[in-house]
């Protein structure tokens, strides 16, 4: 007989506990370039209920489970990786969003929001979230520095273009913006921060109802005037879907808005390149979304079938991290990863949006963001620079999503 | 494996419509051979795309997410 692994666990290094912390804001976690060489497939167990999971940490091997339809995104299933402890109770009753949903069911509910997304709907977007950009560099030019660039800029820009692509009222837009930057502030009281989640929760659960009677030209709107013929979705799924695009899209794209601005004033030589040049901006946005890869164990899922990943097999019902963040780092495709290069040419093979069924269906919204805000930056306020010492801020080690807490800046 | 008058091989491209995701990284990447229609769905601009753009459509091809790209040499 063979032993399991478990039997022969006291014999070896205990498992890796997950997650793994980034010791320099700029890198990967340390032992990631281990794992890669040694055990690319390996068993951890996770710090929030000590479950074991599986790492996948080579990009050839995370684009292969994530393109895979034998695993589940579905976070009811046991064995699904949590990394947060959600009761029981609750867990059942949670509404699925598409990000957790599985074909085909999870395939009706992104057609219905593709057509909101394509390149040339992002490209139409442009002018518009330049405005927004300007009209928040304008405002912060005119009271001075410092300023918390967090604040200032990187949650206000993508709350508002969430707000007006799910067409919230005028009047609505500075509730709207409070409420989806309460959802980031860790240094609100559990009260204060469950009031902000159900006021927000509320206030979708009205504007859906609002669009079912008063249509407007809206993501919601559309949505709800498809879901007529379609019937793919019932009122409670059309505020989920609402819910996941603030989730989806808020907290992420202003992480990379902060991380992205002090990743340049670190490199000034890269950052006085892409003023000279702004043609380099597409390409040092997409490096900057890999060196930081900000949604590392965002993409987990769980084994429905046995499934064959290097030398491992993972069987039904296991769950499984296929580490973006470690993917991105892999120097088989990536050559000197931990290296900042605006120019790098194989930058866009990185899977900081995910890769598959699910990859981030904001993906073009966001980069369109992240140019509007870095070449705005680099054009109108030349002379920005940190207003206190790197070693003093606070970066999101232990969060989902990483990001630095605030960015002090002066010009 | 084609080719056209001058005898250089030419590069034929196609894309699943069925399995396509969306994610409009190909329209972003090769917009004058790929694009996306009225449902956000891959559609082929150009079927024998010119050779300049082989490099590009390669590219296309490998970062689709759900590997609805292929090129025929
Ligand atoms: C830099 C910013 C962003 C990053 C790093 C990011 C990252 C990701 C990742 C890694 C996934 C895949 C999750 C998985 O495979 O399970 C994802 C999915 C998703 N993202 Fe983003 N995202 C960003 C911006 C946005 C924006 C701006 C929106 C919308 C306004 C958005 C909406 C979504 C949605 C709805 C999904 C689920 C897609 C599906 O399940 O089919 N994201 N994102
Ligand atoms: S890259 Fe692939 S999934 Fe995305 S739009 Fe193009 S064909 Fe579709």
């Amino acid at each position: 007989m063979t032993q399991s692994a478990d039997a022969v666990a006291g014999t070896e290094a205990p498992p890796v506990r997950f997650p793994l912390r980034r010791t320099c804001p700029f890198a990967e976690p340390p032992e990631y370039a281990g794992l890669r060489a040694d055990a690319p497939v390996s068993r951890a167990a996770l710090k929030v209920n000590g479950k074991p999971a599986w790492l996948v940490t080579r990009h050839e091997h995370v684009r292969q489970v994530l393109g895979d339809s034998r695993v589940s995104s579905n976070l009811k299933l046991p064995g699904y990786p949590h990394q947060f402890h959600i009761p029981e109770e609750l867990l059942a009753q949670v509404r699925l969003m598409m990000l957790n949903m599985d074909p085909p069911e999870h395939t009706a509910h992104r057609r219905m929001l593709i057509p909101e997304f394509t390149a040339r709907r992002v490209r139409e977007l442009r002018p518009r979230i330049q405005q927004i950009v300007d009209e928040h560099v304008d405002a912060m030019l005119a009271a001075g520095g410092p300023v918390d660039l967090v604040t200032a800029l990187a949650l206000p820009v993508p709350s508002l273009v969430i707000c007006e692509l799910l067409g919230v009222p005028y009047e609505d837009h500075a509730r709207f913006e409070e409420w989806s930057a309460a959802l980031m502030n860790h240094d609100l009281s559990p009260q204060e921060y469950g009031a902000a989640v159900q006021a927000l929760d509320t206030y979708l659960d009205q504007l859906v109802t609002l669009k079912e009677n008063e249509p407007g030209d809206d993501l919601i709107s559309r949505f709800l005037e498809k879901n007529r013929t379609e019937q793919v979705a019932d009122h409670t799924d059309v505020v989920t879907m609402a819910r996941l695009m603030l989730v989806g899209g808020h907290e992420t794209t202003a992480n990379m808005i902060a991380l992205g601005v002090l990743a340049l004033l670190e490199h000034p030589e890269q950052m006085a390149e892409l003023r000279a040049d702004p043609a380099l901006l597409p390409n040092a946005v997409e490096e900057l979304l890999r060196v930081f890869s900000i949604s590392d164990a965002g993409t987990a899922r769980v084994a429905v079938a046995d499934i064959e990943v290097g030398d491992v097999t993972i069987r039904a019902g296991e769950g499984i991290l296929a580490l973006n963040n470690a993917a991105d780092h892999d120097e088989s495709v990536f050559p000197d990863p931990d290296t900042l290069d605006i120019h790098r040419k194989e930058a866009r093979s990185h899977l900081a949006f995910g890769y598959g069924v699910h990859q981030c269906i904001g993906a073009n919204l966001a980069r369109a963001e992240l140019e509007a805000v870095y070449g705005t930056l680099l054009r109108r306020v030349p002379g920005l620079r940190l207003a206190a010492p790197v070693e003093e801020l606070r970066f999101k080690d232990d969060a989902m999503v990483y990001g630095v807490y605030e960015l002090p800046v002066t010009w | 494996m084609t080719a056209d008058a001058n005898g250089l091989s030419l590069m034929r491209v196609s894309a699943e419509r069925d399995r396509c995701v969306g994610s409009g990284q190909c329209a972003l990447l090769s917009p004058e051979v790929f694009d996306q229609d009225a449902d956000g769905l891959v559609t082929l601009l150009s079927e024998e795309p010119a050779e300049e753009l082989r490099e590009q459509v390669a590219q296309a091809a490998d970062l689709c997410p759900s590997r609805s790209i292929r090129v025929h040499d």
